[in-house]
């Protein structure tokens, strides 16, 4: 064990996960690209929640449109200049904000749940069962999710759902091939042997003792997914099948801001920055998640 | 001779080859025709080196590997022959002490989760609530020797040492009568090692336990084991009195097993 769990024993008694908790934060704050990372995605989850109140023009972010104030060029009133329907893109980048880290979120969540399940019960049950399971893992894998959102947005109608469950059904192959190897690693483990010796039932096996010491690399990649889910769905929004307008939404305005390029640069230039400072952000908070989280995965 | 506890009768494993990309890997015999009686509060000793078969025996006394043939028999019953409910309440008077501690305790559970689970699992026989299940498990630690306050630490806050006690505590908290001890010592420093099998004999004489002590090093099973028996690939090849096999041994293996090992004294 490190030295410094062994400094730090007399005072553990307390508080032992407090002083865990202290000991990671201390490592995480050694990398300066981490500590940019977690300070990207703050202000990214700010807007997230405060961008539709903040936002300076909130009529337009409600759909507004002045056609007589189109194209300015970036000002003092409008620091990012104006759309082709006169609206403040500021204001419709920071309540952008909202859809994409939402969609997001979901897209992660919705695809850990679906692979923890698919790729847990492939690695602790084993033989014929985790064969079909992975076979149909690689099948899943093989759909590109660009187009399966496609397909069901054709079939149910664009929309936040439809689209989040599109990403999220081609989404979830990452997540069971990580589970299944971490399980069957966890499985062979001797206090699994000692749970299972005691007579604790599978179902307790696996949640209490096997999942519980997979947790860390699902973290890390759930937060380097991030975003690249919020770059597909900005995809989606791009080639016209996710939120529909005047929900602001980061790959909509790029999408209708390529119409006037290179003349007016600065529709796209907004939205584009965004989605750059968060894919950023949330890659380089993962990256110091799995420093502290996953020792073994450092580089 | 008292009542027998466990008995093996004729219990052989062979672990089938894999199939691999070039061709078949051959079976390997883990185990051949091995027969052998745990009297009831007696230390009984199997020593072998690495490979000879003690693990593949000690799990197929816990029924977490099925013997190719042969018969296991707690108390008279074959364990083959149990339902799963009657097998789980089993799992409950025999309880085993692994080799590595630093293994052994799930890294995310605390001493008290660890501690209480096996009375958790067995509720319907060990009969606590909550609150009557940590303090039995703070009385558990007291009698392996830690303190009670150390309830709410994680594994890796300790020593091997103490380690191998939360592992003798999680043994016994179910209230087994038979404890397998698999090299419960052979990790440890030697220091430490003393201080483990001076509480693992104390502990024999509290809660009069039947120990089944698996190991390689001979001057341990010499000062706990009342009887042993050497196994050598998959084989018995000797069995009887500790005093007896270590003073008059009667085959070449044993022979030379004996007179392989360092000069010991035995503390008194």
């Amino acid at each position: 064990m490190s030295d410094v769990a062994d400094i730090s024993m007399p005072h553990a008694e307390a508080a032992p996960r407090r002083e865990g908790l202290a000991r990671g934060w201390f490592r995480f704050r050694q990398s300066r690209l981490s500590m940019v990372g977690a300070a990207l995605t703050f202000v990214v989850l700010f807007f997230a929640v405060f961008g539709m109140m903040l936002a300076p023009y909130p009529e337009h972010v409600a759909g507004g449109i002045e056609t007589g104030l189109r194209f300015l060029p970036p000002s003092w009133a409008h620091p990012f200049g104006t759309n082709e329907l006169g609206q403040d893109v500021l204001s419709l980048t920071m309540a952008g904000t909202t859809v994409s880290v939402l969609a997001g979120f979901g897209v992660v969540l919705i695809g850990t749940l679906i692979g923890t399940v698919m790729g847990g019960i492939a690695g602790f049950a084993g033989g014929w069962l985790d064969e079909i399971l992975m076979r149909f893992t690689d099948l899943t894998l093989t759909i590109p999710s660009l187009i399966l959102a496609m397909a069901i947005a054709a079939a149910l109608g664009p929309g936040f759902e439809n689209m989040v469950l599109a990403i999220s059904l081609s989404w979830w192959p990452g997540y069971a091939r990580l589970v299944r190897g971490e399980v069957i690693g966890a499985r062979e483990e001797v206090y699994v042997t000692a749970a299972r010796a005691i007579g604790a039932s599978p179902t307790r096996v696996l949640f209490r003792h096997i999942l519980p010491n997979c947790v860390s690399p699902i973290i890390v990649k759930m937060s380097l997914d991030m975003g690249f889910a919020i770059l597909t769905v900005a995809g989606l929004g791009f080639i016209g099948i996710g939120v529909r307008p005047p929900t602001p939404e980061w790959g909509t305005m790029l999408s209708n801001a390529r119409s006037y390029m290179p003349d007016i640069w600065w529709t796209a230039m907004a939205p584009g920055t965004a989605m750059f400072l968060t894919v950023v952000g949330f890659n380089l908070l993962g990256d110091g998640l799995r420093d502290i989280l996953d020792p073994k995965g450092r580089r | 001779m008292p009542e027998p506890v466990l008995e093996i009768r004729n219990v052989s494993k062979t672990y089938t080859g894999r199939r691999g990309l070039f061709g078949k890997s051959d079976p390997v015999d883990a185990l051949r025709d091995v027969s052998l009686t745990v009297a009831r509060g007696e230390s009984f000793g199997l020593v072998g080196e690495s490979g000879s078969g003690k693990t593949t025996l000690t799990r197929s006394i816990l029924r977490l590997e099925q013997p190719s043939s042969g018969q296991i028999l707690f108390h008279g019953n074959d364990m083959a022959a149990l339902s799963p409910r009657s097998l789980r309440r089993l799992r409950a008077r025999i309880q085993i002490v692994f080799q590595d501690p630093y293994a052994s305790l799930n890294p995310r559970m605390t001493i008290e989760d660890i501690v209480t689970e096996p009375m958790l699992i067995h509720r319907d026989i060990v009969g606590l609530d909550r609150a009557a299940r940590r303090d039995r498990a703070a009385e558990l630690l007291s009698l392996v020797g830690l303190g009670s306050q150390l309830l709410r630490r994680h594994p890796h806050e300790f020593s091997g040492g103490q380690r191998q006690r939360i592992g003798i505590a999680r043994a016994l908290a179910s209230g087994p009568e038979l404890l397998l001890l698999d090299e419960p010592t052979s990790a440890l420093d030697v220091s430490v090692q003393a201080q483990v099998l001076n509480l693992l004999i104390e502990l024999q004489d509290r809660l009069q336990l039947t120990y089944f002590f698996i190991s390689h090093d001979l001057a341990v099973v010499r000062y706990l084991c009342t009887r042993v028996a050497l196994i050598h690939h998959g084989r018995i090849i000797e069995e009887g009195e500790t005093n007896r096999i270590f003073d008059a041994p009667q085959t070449e293996y044993a022979r030379t097993l004996i007179s392989a090992a360092p000069e010991v004294r035995v503390p008194a």
